[in-house]
C-alpha cells in the first residue's frame, strides 16, 4: 500500500506542476478512493468517526448492488432471453454504456470545476453517477445520457457549489431535464425493451390506461403483483425490482446511511392516499383510481424514489420532524400525480423534486416551532 | 363548492401565477431574501388580489364591457379600452391602503418590505389576475376564489424560495452567479418540480 500512496503522491506533484494540472483533481479523487487520506483537522470541531463521506457513498453503493444485478438481468429476459447467462449479457450491453457515458461525462464537468473553482472531487458524484442510469430506460440514446448527465451536474449541482449544497437530486434533475426535452425517448410504449421497435407498455402504463378495473387489465397484460414484486416487468432499468430495493434499504438503514424515517414516512403517505382514494372513489370506477393501495407499492420507480432518491441527506429535510412531513408530502404527491395526472402515468420523480423544493420551508417551519416551543418553557 | 375547490387548486398549484406564467418576477426576485419577510409579503399580495380582483370584475361588468353601461341607458357603449388604467388605478389605491395598514400595524415589516410594498402596485402577479378574470369571463364569486387562489400560489411560491435561499447561504455560488443568477436558476429549477401538476384537468 505504501508504494501505491508514493505512486499517487509522485505522481500528483508531477501534474500539479505539468501542462496537464486540469487532470489533477481526478489524480487526487483516484488517491483518496484507494487509501484514506491522512488529513487531520487543525481546528475545532474534532470528530472522531471512521464514516467519512466515502464510506458513507460506498455504502449506499454495496445498497445498490442487487438492484445492478436485477436490473441486468431483468433487461435481458424482457428482451426475450432464454437463459440466466444470455439475460445478464443482454443486460450488460445495454447498462453498462449508460454507466460509462454518466461517469465520463459527469467526472470530466467534475474535473474541470474543481480546477477553475481550487477544489477536490469528492464521492458526491459516485452515488449520483449510478443512480442515474438506474432510472434510465435501457433504450436511451448515449448522446441523450450525455447531455441529461451534463444538466444534472452542472446546473443541478455545480452552481450551487459542488457536493452537499445542492437543491435538487442531481440524478433527478438530470432524468427530468431528459423527460422534458427528449420525451420520445424516455416516456411513452416503446422505449422499455432493449430490443428495436419493441413495443412494450409498463404495468403503470396499463393501469392507467384501464377502461375497467385496473387490476384486470393488468393480469390480462400478464403482470402478476408477485412479478411486479421480484422486478420482471418492463420499466427503467434498475427501478423494477421491489425485492432488490428492499434489500437496498435494508443496508442503509442498518448503517444509518439512509434515513428510515424518511422511508417509513414516504410509504406511509403513499399507501394511504391511496388508500384513501379507492376508499372515496368506491367500485365502479376505472384506471388508476380502482388501483388497490399495495399495486402502487410495486409498480414504477415508486419504491426506488422511497428508498434511494428521497433518503439523498443533501436534498431531503433535515430535522428529525421535517423528515416525517417531507417523506409523507412525497408520498402523498407521487400517488395524486399517478392518479390525477393523465400527462404522467408516473408520478414518483417529480413528486421528489417537488418534495426537494419544500424541504427548507419544512425545516424552517420545524426550527421556528421548536425555538418557540423552547422560548415557553423558559418563561 | 366542488367547482369553487378545483378553481383554488388549479390557481395555486396547476396555474401557479409565478412558476406557471413568471408574473410577479420582480419583487419575488427581490424580497425572497428572509422568509418572514416574503410571508409578509406574501400576505399583502394575497389581501391585494382579493379586494383588486373582484373589485375589477365590478368594474368591468358594470362599466367596461360591451353593453355593461345599459342599466345608465346606454347599451351601445363599449369601454372595454379604459381596462387597463381603471384596473391599475383600482390596484394602486388599494395597496395605498395596505401601506398604510402594515406601517400602522408592523412597522418593522414595513420598513423589511421598502419600496417594494408599494411596488406591489405595479406587481404584473396582481394585473394579470385580474387580466385572467377578464379573459375567462368568471363570476362575481370565482373572481373571489380565484382572487384568494392566484394570491395563495404567489405566496407559496416566494415563501418557499426564501426558504430556499436562506439554506443558500451555506453554499459556494461561483462569484459571477451570487444573488440574482443564481436565483433566476432556482426559479427555473421550481418551475420544473411544479410541472408535475401540470396536464391536471380540473
Amino acid at each position: 500500500m505504501n508504494a501505491l500512496d508514493k505512486f499517487f503522491e509522485n505522481l500528483g506533484s508531477s501534474i500539479k506542476k505539468g501542462p496537464f494540472k486540469i487532470v489533477y483533481p481526478m489524480v487526487d479523487a483516484m488517491h483518496t478512493l484507494f487509501i484514506s487520506p491522512g488529513h487531520a483537522t487543525s481546528t475545532g470541531p474534532h470528530v472522531r468517526d471512521n464514516i467519512d463521506m466515502k464510506r458513507f457513498m460506498g455504502t449506499v453503493i454495496v445498497a445498490l448492488l442487487p438492484v445492478i444485478f436485477l436490473a441486468m438481468y431483468n433487461v435481458g429476459l424482457q428482451a426475450g432471453a432464454t437463459t440466466t447467462f444470455a439475460a445478464f449479457l443482454i443486460g450488460l450491453k445495454a447498462l453498462l454504456p449508460v454507466i460509462i457515458v454518466v461517469y465520463a461525462v459527469g467526472l470530466g464537468w467534475e474535473m474541470i470545476f474543481a480546477h477553475v473553482r481550487g477544489h477536490v472531487i469528492n464521492e458526491g458524484f459516485l452515488v449520483t453517477g449510478i443512480l442515474l442510469p438506474l432510472i434510465l430506460p435501457p433504450t436511451i440514446p448515449l448522446w441523450q445520457v450525455a447531455v441529461g448527465t451534463t444538466f444534472g451536474v452542472i446546473i443541478g449541482k455545480e452552481v450551487f457549489g459542488g457536493t452537499g449544497m445542492n437543491l435538487l437530486n442531481p440524478a433527478l434533475t438530470a432524468r427530468a431535464f431528459l423527460f422534458f426535452t427528449y420525451p420520445g425517448n424516455i416516456s411513452g410504449d416503446s422505449v422499455w425493451v432493449a430490443i428495436d421497435g419493441f413495443t412494450g407498455a409498463t404495468p403503470l402504463a396499463v393501469a392507467a390506461s384501464a377502461s375497467g378495473s385496473a387490476v384486470d387489465a393488468l393480469s390480462s397484460a400478464g403482470f402478476a403483483f408477485q412479478d411486479m414484486f421480484l422486478g420482471f416487468i418492463p420499466g427503467s432499468m434498475g427501478e423494477t425490482s421491489t425485492l432488490a430495493i428492499l434489500f437496498g434499504a435494508f443496508v442503509l438503514v442498518a448503517t444509518g446511511v439512509g434515513s428510515w424515517r424518511i422511508m417509513l414516512a414516504t410509504i406511509f403517505g403513499a399507501y394511504g392516499m391511496a388508500t384513501i382514494i379507492s376508499l372515496l372513489s368506491g367500485d365502479q370506477t376505472s384506471g388508476m383510481l380502482s388501483l388497490p393501495a399495495h399495486y402502487h407499492m410495486v409498480m414504477g420507480g415508486f419504491m426506488f424514489g422511497a428508498i434511494f432518491m428521497t433518503t439523498d441527506p443533501v436534498s431531503a429535510a433535515g430535522t428529525n420532524t421535517g423528515k416525517w412531513i417531507y417523506g409523507i408530502l412525497i408520498g402523498v404527491m407521487a400517488i395524486l400525480i399517478r392518479t390525477f395526472n393523465p400527462a404522467y402515468p408516473e408520478g414518483m420523480m417529480l413528486a421528489i423534486l417537488f418534495g426537494n423544493v419544500f424541504s427548507p420551508l419544512i425545516d424552517h417551519f420545524v426550527i421556528q416551532a421548536n425555538i418557540k416551543r423552547r422560548l415557553n418553557y423558559a418563561k | 363548492m366542488e367547482h369553487y375547490i378545483s378553481l383554488f387548486v388549479k390557481a395555486v398549484f396547476v396555474e401557479n401565477i409565478l412558476l406557471a406564467f413568471f408574473l410577479g418576477m420582480c419583487s419575488f426576485l427581490a424580497v425572497s431574501k428572509r422568509v418572514e419577510t416574503a410571508i409578509g409579503l406574501g400576505l399583502a399580495v394575497i389581501f391585494v388580489e382579493v379586494i383588486t380582483v373582484p373589485t375589477n370584475w365590478a368594474i368591468y361588468n358594470y362599466l367596461l364591457k360591451p353593453g355593461a353601461l345599459e342599466w345608465a341607458g346606454l347599451p351601445d357603449v363599449d369601454l372595454s379600452f379604459l381596462g387597463f388604467i381603471s384596473y391599475i388605478a383600482v390596484i394602486a389605491a388599494l395597496v395605498q391602503l395596505v401601506e398604510m395598514i402594515i406601517d400602522r400595524f408592523s412597522p418593522s415589516l414595513y420598513s423589511a418590505l421598502g419600496i417594494f410594498l408599494p411596488l406591489i402596485a405595479v406587481n404584473c402577479a396582481i394585473l394579470g389576475a385580474s387580466l385572467f378574470m377578464v379573459e375567462r369571463e368568471y363570476t362575481f364569486s370565482e373572481s373571489v376564489v380565484y382572487g384568494l387562489g392566484g394570491g395563495f400560489g404567489w405566496a407559496l411560491a416566494i415563501v418557499a424560495m426564501a426558504a430556499i435561499r436562506e439554506k443558500l447561504r451555506y453554499s459556494n455560488v461561483p462569484d459571477g452567479l451570487k444573488g440574482l443568477g443564481i436565483t433566476m436558476l432556482i426559479t427555473g429549477l421550481m418551475a420544473m418540480a411544479f410541472m408535475s401538476f401540470s396536464g391536471i384537468s380540473l
